[in-house]
């Protein structure tokens, strides 16, 4: 029975991504009137990108084309090691959540070398953009991780997000709800979504992740959506479980994980419909908001 | 021009005095020499008055420059001249706002103002007669936009940034260069002269049946404006003004046209910053009064509304009230949902206190339109030089005093207000009578100034006629020839990032400015 939820875990962690990206489009167009696209669409974007041919400019070097590859290879160990609906990761050892942290700055840092490969003042302040808020966003992770860790008891994400999770909701319900917040709003920065970044821009001036990825394309740039869609999937697979793990059976403990992880969807298009950007200069205010409350998390915990 | 322009009796008066639509006779604008010619603009200048226009036109071997100077209080416009060979004394030394019409004067006529501070191509348009390049460029016509030595900042950590001239939008052609220190502004730098087509030159010899096309397109977004004070000089030329009904239609596109890119604005300042409901509403709300425009004459940019003597399209009692109607509607839905833009707290955030321009900045760069009115300046051509049906009927100005982009947008709503009540009143009271008069010829000799408020600010236009009654030198000055300085200072010492955001609060014409 574990076996087979981890195998279906595995699945859907490989197939449900770019899905999430289609629920956050189609929720923004219901807010704007719209009809939008189809909620499927984001699969035939990578299908018809994985078709095309890659242009790669004369002043790159084997950096640039590195960064995709090893930016979804990076994002997708992490999802191994990741615990989906309380079932245990399909790699799982104490500690993991280090590596599970690292590897998700990994794949930052070889996008962020790959735009700086290139040259380009565009990407190279992107760059500088990325890695500055990721800089306050990854302490803010580790804090809320620190809190799960501390409220179960474990040091594994298969422990943190495991059977003991909801268990702990009656003991640490204050200091888990904060951390949710918290996760929710690295989640919003870790995947370039509003208020942090707007996805959607064409204006190569305020963007942040996006004007990293110019110059790819073709399976590049197929590789680079994915592994943002997987990124995505990832954080909502944490805070599903976070927030509605419910321990009984696993049937049902499944059903709710996967429902969370639509409303996740679902409330990162609402935050986008009715908030407008921040200024980039107030986005650290936003990360730094999102240490503190875990800090405050684990004062209550630890207190 | 014909006449001995250089024997210049002594006049009583330095200046011609003059208003927004009136033929003076062209020879009877004094003329000084250079030294007096500044100081009379200079003193003006200082005692209140603005530069509306300054121009240039070959006489006797040498360039006969002719300034137009707003007095708006007053609603007085002042003619002067003095005739240049070579180089002068630069005026924009003292004033700035004279910046951008000397940059042309040495452009087209090779005439170098000594002690500009900003000498640069404007537009990098071939010369108008054969000169030495005042630039000291090798051969003037030989250049491509963008070919001239760059405002550079050097040291520690400071970087460059270029943008353009091909964007990512689908925009017109416009290159900036930015000297930044990390993610502040030091520097921005805008190059124009992409768009640059000739308007000026292929409008003398007129007017022929490419004209009035011609002026219709000087900017795309601005015909009903450029158009209007095309046809305006025009009829003041000929002496004909047009009947009161074809003034009412008239001023109903003009406002129309203010309605669609006002709200069109706001809808793309809600996207620039990322507010999907605004950003969606107004796309399509604009579209609403862009069909009204189309219901008045056929096309949604008000193209062929407008003729010399009129308008070409009358409307009948019903098909005003119904356009009425649907404008009352469709500004009751823009501003519900402009409501929810300012309503809205991470909005406000958003732009308050981004791009500010000071009042001081505004008027030393004699900024126009919104932009000048978001700055606390409060100029209007609707009120201070009212022509047309704004004689009789008076549209309130706003203005607001932050001059950041938050006052750029939020005139506009206000401004849009008044717009759509003015609209809708006039459509249900039209004026009875025809709505064209025949135009006859032109008054050979004669000079007019014709302004108009058009949504970007004011449109000067200036036609001075030959001896059989052609145009021998037109002259165009849209708003955005003024303003496009104001965007660069808007991000002094501001973020990069906010940029987007600063260009489009200011929207201004790239076509406009290049002609």
């Amino acid at each position: 029975m574990l076996l087979l939820r981890t195998v279906l875990h595995l699945a859907a962690l490989l197939a449900l991504p770019p899905l999430l990206l289609g629920v956050v489009n189609r929720t923004k167009s219901i807010f704007a009137g719209r009809v939008g696209p189809p909620l499927l669409q984001p699969y035939l974007d990578l299908a018809k990108l994985l078709r095309k041919g890659a242009v790669y400019s004369r002043t790159t070097t084997w950096v640039f084309r590195a960064g995709p590859i090893v930016g979804l290879a990076a994002v997708a160990s992490a999802g191994l090691l990741l615990s989906m609906g309380g079932a245990p990761a399909a790699l799982s050892f104490a500690g993991d959540f280090v590596l599970f942290a690292y590897l998700l700055g990994l794949a930052r840092f070889a996008t962020a070398l790959a735009a700086l490969d290139t040259g380009s003042a565009f990407e190279g302040m992107g760059a500088a953009r990325e890695v500055t808020f990721a800089s306050l966003a990854e302490p803010a992770l580790f804090l809320c991780l620190l809190v799960l860790a501390r409220a179960t008891g474990t040091l594994s994400l298969s422990g943190m997000l495991g059977p003991a999770l909801p268990g702990a909701w009656g003991s640490a319900g204050p200091a888990l709800l904060l951390a949710a917040i918290a996760v929710f709003v690295i989640a919003l920065a870790e995947n370039s979504r509003i208020p942090v970044d707007d996805p959607n821009t064409h204006l190569e001036l305020t963007m942040i992740h996006e004007v990293m990825v110019l110059d790819h394309g073709g399976p590049d740039l197929a590789f680079i959506l994915y592994g943002a869609s997987l990124k995505l999937f990832l954080f909502g697979a944490i805070l599903s479980r976070l927030v509605l793990g419910r321990g009984d059976g696993a049937l049902a403990s499944e059903a709710l994980f996967f429902l969370g992880v639509l409303c996740f969807a679902v409330g990162v298009g609402v935050v986008e419909s009715v908030m407008a950007r921040l200024r980039i200069v107030r986005v650290p205010q936003l990360l730094v908001g999102a240490s503190v409350l875990s800090v405050f998390a684990l004062v209550l915990l630890l207190r | 021009m014909t006449g001995p322009i250089h024997d210049v009796r002594p006049r009583a008066s330095d200046l011609l005095e003059t208003w927004n639509g009136e033929a003076v006779d062209a020879r009877a604008v004094p003329v000084h020499p250079v030294s007096r010619f500044r100081a009379i603009v200079l003193e003006a200048l200082a005692g209140g008055g603005r530069l509306a226009a300054l121009f240039g036109r070959p006489a006797e071997g040498r360039v006969l420059l002719t300034a137009v100077l707003a007095d708006d209080p007053e609603g007085r416009l002042a003619l002067l001249s003095t005739l240049v060979d070579g180089a002068y004394p630069a005026l924009s030394a003292e004033v700035p706002a004279a910046q951008g019409f000397e940059r042309e004067l040495a452009e087209q006529y090779g005439v170098r103002p000594e002690g500009h501070p900003w000498l640069k191509p404007l537009r990098f348009e071939p010369p108008l007669r054969p000169v030495r390049d005042a630039f000291g460029r090798r051969d003037p016509r030989a250049t491509i936009p963008g070919e001239y030595p760059f405002f550079a900042v050097e040291g520690e950590e400071v970087h460059e940034v270029a943008v353009g001239p091909v964007h990512a939008g689908i925009i017109e052609p416009g290159h900036f260069r930015f000297q930044c220190h990390g993610e502040q502004v030091f520097h921005l730098e805008i190059v124009l002269g992409y768009q640059h087509r000739g308007v000026e030159p292929l409008l003398q010899g007129g007017p022929d049946r490419r004209s009035l096309a011609l002026a219709e397109s000087i900017a795309g977004d601005t015909s009903v404006g450029h158009g209007l004070a095309y046809v305006k000089a025009l009829e003041s030329l000929a002496g004909r003004p047009p009947p009161a009904r074809a003034m009412a239609l008239r001023g109903v596109a003009l406002e129309l046209e203010r309605l669609a890119n006002h709200v069109g604005d706001l809808g793309a300042l809600a996207g620039d910053v990322g507010f999907l409901p605004t950003a969606s509403y107004c796309g399509a709300l604009r579209a609403e009064f862009l069909n009204a425009t189309a219901e008045l004459c056929g096309n949604r940019f008000g193209r062929g509304l407008l003729v010399p003597g009129g308008v070409r399209h009358d409307l009948g009692a019903a098909e005003a009230q119904a356009i009425a109607a649907r404008v009352r509607g469709a500004w009751e839905k823009s501003r519900r949902a402009a409501g929810l833009f300012f309503e809205s707290p991470s909005v406000r955030a958003r732009l308050e206190g981004t791009g500010a321009v000071s009042r001081e900045t505004a008027l030393a760069l004699g900024l126009v339109g919104p932009a000048a009115r978001a700055s606390g300046v409060d100029r209007d051509v609707r009120r201070d030089h009212a022509f047309g049906i704004f004689r009789f009927v008076h549209v309130p100005v706003v203005t607001a005093d932050t001059g950041d982009v938050f006052a750029r947008a939020w005139i506009r709503l206000l401004e849009g207000e008044r717009s759509a009540a003015f609209v809708a009143s006039q459509l249900e009271n039209l004026p009875e009578g025809g709505a064209r008069d025949p135009l006859g010829p032109l008054a050979p000799g004669s000079l007019v100034v014709s302004m108009v408020e058009g949504w970007r600010g004011e449109i000067a236009h200036v036609a001075v006629t030959d001896e059989a009654g052609r145009l021998a030198r037109y002259k165009v000055k849209d708003p955005s020839f003024h303003n496009w300085f104001g965007l660069a200072m808007a991000l002094r010492d501001g973020q990069i990032s906010d940029f987007p955001l600063c260009n489009k609060s200011f929207n201004l014409s790239y076509a406009g400015h290049d002609l």
